[in-house]
């Protein structure tokens, strides 16, 4: 309500008290109200009471955010779909790698063979397997990108901690602003800043890169 | 015929067991049988103080100690400061491979790669074979 809206509600109020209370000049209750907001100093003043309605809209809000969270179950999603997507990549590269060790078994016992082979049948066979143990280098690279996905969950899994730990307890959000909070300075990348396991095809630099890069230092 | 000593003692590094297979078996292909393996850059760094190698291939990405560190480490000890160091590693950024050039690796293969890569890496680390 504006101002000008407030002054004529007002004064439409006091019309009507004075007509209500005929033995009562309205002038007389203006000087009370006056009185009386004079005596609170301030305490009353327009500007803290609209802060304390913010501040009760505010209390509104955190509660019904409080019971939205609530509802989505946080205490499921940290406790049963994360650990578990986690254990499945987990049990991804378990799998992946006891294949690969199977394959290459294989492929060696093959490559045992190759003496005893006619040599131009031996060459191919070499070839073939050298191919295979090439390929088998993909389990490497698939386990590191897990691995990745997997420290993003327990990062997921910390936030969603955080986030409950805002609605309860102080030193959990301490805590996990802390954890997210990361000095930016100067100094050089540090090893742990570099280990960033295989990067996505655009973010990459390819072999032919490299060479020219190091090169460039001779 | 070949002036490199196809007998040479050459360490790898890799956190997977898989990938020394790979490059153990890669190696076998180009004639290189004296081989030891190590799984990360501390357990690599005894292995080179109590024997005499002639060529470091380690992956980066390792714990507790990197392969950065281990180079780190090889080049500031006296005894092992010329060692030829090579890092096969998924680390594909530039500067990864700025912080390897400085730490002073000798070359720099990115995973994945294939056994004529590694032969030609080899070749300009040892010299032709």
């Amino acid at each position: 309500m504006t101002a000008r809206a407030q002054q004529s509600d007002l004064e439409m109020r006091l019309a009507e008290f004075g007509r209500r209370h005929p033995g009562i000049d309205p002038k007389d209750l203006v000087d009370v109200v006056e009185a009386i907001m004079t005596s609170a100093d301030g305490d009353l003043s327009s500007v803290n009471l609209k802060l304390y309605a913010e501040i009760e809209q505010l209390a509104i809000y955190i509660q019904r955010a409080r019971e939205e969270i609530a509802s989505l179950r946080p205490d499921e999603i940290t406790a049963e779909h994360l650990p578990v997507a986690g254990e499945e990549l987990e049990a991804v590269i378990g799998a992946t790698e006891n294949a690969t060790n199977t394959i290459m078994e294989s492929v060696e016992t093959i490559e045992n063979l190759t003496d005893q082979m006619p040599r131009e049948v031996s060459e191919t066979v070499v070839d073939a397997v050298t191919q295979v143990y090439e390929a088998c280098g993909f389990q490497d690279i698939t386990g590191q990108r897990i691995k990745k996905v997997v420290t993003t969950l327990t990062q997921i899994e910390e936030k969603v901690h955080a986030l409950l730990g805002a609605f309860g307890q102080d030193s959990q959000i301490d805590a996990a602003r802390a954890k997210a909070e990361k000095p930016k300075t100067d100094a050089p990348l540090s090893d742990a800043d570099l280990m960033n396991g295989p990067q996505a095809a655009e973010a990459a630099i390819s072999q032919d890169d490299i060479d020219a890069l190091l090169a460039s230092f001779d | 015929m070949s002036a490199v000593d196809m007998n040479m003692p050459i360490l790898i590094v890799d956190d997977y067991k898989t990938m020394l297979r790979i490059i153990r078996n890669l190696l076998k292909q180009l004639g290189f049988d004296n081989v030891d393996e190590a799984t990360d850059g501390s357990m690599a760094l005894q292995k080179l103080r109590d024997k005499s190698y002639s060529l470091v291939i380690s992956d980066w990405n390792m714990e507790p100690m990197s392969g950065l560190q281990l180079l780190k480490e090889v080049r500031a000890d006296g005894q092992l400061s010329n060692l030829p160091f090579v890092m096969i590693t998924a680390e594909s950024k530039t500067e990864n491979v700025v912080a390897a050039k400085q730490a002073g690796v000798t070359n720099y293969i990115v995973k994945p790669f294939n056994a004529a890569t590694l032969k030609t890496k080899l070749s300009a680390v040892i010299g032709h074979f």
